[in-house]
């Protein structure tokens, strides 16, 4: 099933930057989508358009279409400005480069989506506690002190539970950007353990930080750079044989 | 490069020297109003001083109506500076785009706090007692106070929004919540103590003032408690004028004994505000 259809969508900043020049991609239901390149290439803008979190940055045109399959395979337009952008965040829930925490206990990080979306029943905000950190894999080192501060949890364990916060609401869709970025080799294991097995749920974006951490999780991959996307395929095709003479130039480390 | 540096390790001590010298110079003045009016008011601080009511044109008695006054403005104060000016403050951290109209509203705010505060005094005569009649009272000392206070309360509490990290509003955005839930249960909660210390701060200086309550509320001698916000009200900065400058053979335990009291309502104000920033600090997540 596809989630998200992008036509010709084109994006520039007010400082004249254009991010994303004419990117035309599919995007798969349950299964992971790596989105990578060097810096600077629209990957991060991408992901913030799917979830409408680029209303919050100065962006002064977009153009073309995403729509997003409700799962009944019925497409909602993303673009419109009669979207009602408070649900679609609901449904795609993100994960950022650094783990924020939000300044309230380990449990509140959890429950607060729930709560501002009107869910009262403690049953229920206690049963999506409970899920949440166990899909995240990190149920066992806090189940005995969930009302403790979140910035008491290291970084790898703080990445996780923003992980998990962002599967609380039951989302449809869950984006990554460079979420193990800041982590240590183990913490980023646990994560992209706790990746494959959503993937069964959830359809998962992730810009990954590294070209093997691409390799390494991606069913499908697309190759930016500069705002342009060069190529896309299977996750085992691209990295194995890539089509474009950029996408291996950056594949095998000769830029980026 | 070797010979220069006896000299600049002396220029050094030197300097060093003077900025300690200069720091305890500024404490020192402090100090000495605060031990002279605590060693020269002391005397007159009896219960009977702070309840009881002033009598033979105030050189006896107590300063209850005063003590009652001052309180009540800041009560009144609060009520309407308040609301107004962390709405305000909250608008302009987390609404307002960078235009002209906000360069305009900041730019009045900074000037407002620069105004003579007789000059405060003048406006709420003419606006509060006179054009809408409010007389001589309590409502229009509060309401001229209120302007005055407003500027600090707005500017310190937007600089306390504007603390807040925006990777917390960026975060509770994703997570679906709407952005006045994101300002009311994340950057509200986490402004909350430099709010707060702003607030403090702000009804300090109402509290000290004579100026803007000398046309508008004070009353030079009344020997009852106000009963309504409509009564005029006797004040502890205005009276410590009064009996400083009017009256003729006021006995001078008195006089400090009333700057002693004001000294210490306001010291108290400011010594919480330390508290309140102090403790928010330790416990403060980020």
């Amino acid at each position: 099933m596809v989630k998200y259809v992008i036509e010709n969508l084109y994006l520039r900043y007010s400082d004249e930057i254009e991010s994303l020049k004419g990117i035309n991609l599919e995007i798969s239901a349950r299964a992971i989508t790596v989105l990578f390149g060097p810096a600077g290439g629209g990957k991060s803008t991408l992901l913030r358009v799917l979830n409408r979190l680029k209303d919050l940055t100065d962006v002064a045109e977009i153009k073309g279409s995403v729509l997003m399959n409700d799962g009944h395979d019925h497409f909602i337009d993303i673009l419109s400005p009669q979207l009602d952008v408070v649900k679609l965040r609901r449904k795609v829930g993100m994960v950022f480069a650094r783990p924020i925490v939000l300044p309230l206990s380990i449990r509140g990080n959890l429950t607060y989506g729930l709560e501002m979306a009107g869910e009262r029943d403690p049953g229920i905000l206690e049963a999506a506690v409970e899920r949440s950190l166990k899909q995240a894999a990190l149920w066992d080192e806090v189940k005995d002190r969930l009302d403790d501060p979140a910035v008491r949890l290291s970084g790898g364990q703080q990445q996780r539970l923003c992980l998990a916060r962002s599967l609380a609401q039951e989302p449809e869709v869950i984006l990554l950007d460079e979420p193990t970025s800041g982590l240590d080799p183990i913490s980023t294991n646990k994560v992209e353990a706790s990746l494959f097995d959503l993937k069964e749920n959830y359809t998962i974006i992730l810009v990954p930080h590294s070209v093997q951490q691409a390799a390494r999780v991606a069913d499908y991959a697309a190759f930016f750079l500069q705002g342009e996307l060069i190529e896309t395929g299977r996750g085992g095709d691209l990295f194995v044989n890539p089509q474009n003479q950029r996408t291996e130039d950056y594949i095998t480390g000769r830029f980026g | 490069m070797n010979k220069p540096s006896l000299n600049r390790y002396l220029v050094q001590r030197f300097g060093y020297g003077l900025l300690v010298a200069v720091s305890i110079l500024t404490v020192i003045p402090i100090l000495w109003i605060v031990g002279y009016i605590l060693v020269q008011g002391a005397p007159a601080i009896s219960w009977e001083f702070l309840t009881g009511y002033p009598s033979n044109g105030m050189r006896e008695g107590g300063i209850l109506p005063a003590i009652v006054g001052t309180l009540y403005l800041a009560i009144g104060t609060a009520i309407f500076s308040v609301p107004l000016g962390i709405a305000a403050s909250i608008y302009l951290a987390e609404y307002a785009t960078e235009n002209q109209l906000t360069r305009l509203i900041r730019i009045a705010i900074i000037n407002l706090a620069g105004i003579p505060s007789v000059v405060y005094g003048l406006f709420g005569l003419g606006l509060f007692v006179l054009f809408l009649q409010f007389g001589t009272s309590i409502l229009a000392g509060s309401l001229t106070l209120s302007i005055m206070t407003l500027p600090v309360i707005i500017s310190t509490a937007e600089e306390a929004l504007r603390a807040v990290p925006q990777s917390f509003r960026v975060v509770s955005i994703s997570l679906g919540a709407t952005k006045w839930q994101t300002i009311r249960k994340i950057v509200l909660r986490e402004a909350q103590p430099g709010i707060l210390t702003g607030v403090i701060l702000g009804l300090e200086r109402a509290v000290g003032e004579t100026a803007p309550i000398l046309f508008t509320v004070a009353a030079f001698f009344l020997p009852r408690l106000p009963t309504s916000p409509m009564d005029e009200t006797m004040a502890l900065p205005y009276h410590l004028y009064v009996i400083s400058t009017q009256v003729p053979g006021m006995p001078i335990e008195i006089q400090y004994g009333t700057a002693l009291v004001l000294l210490t309502f306001v010291l108290s104000m400011h010594a919480l505000a330390t508290v309140i920033r102090s403790r928010a600090r330790a416990r403060r997540q980020w």
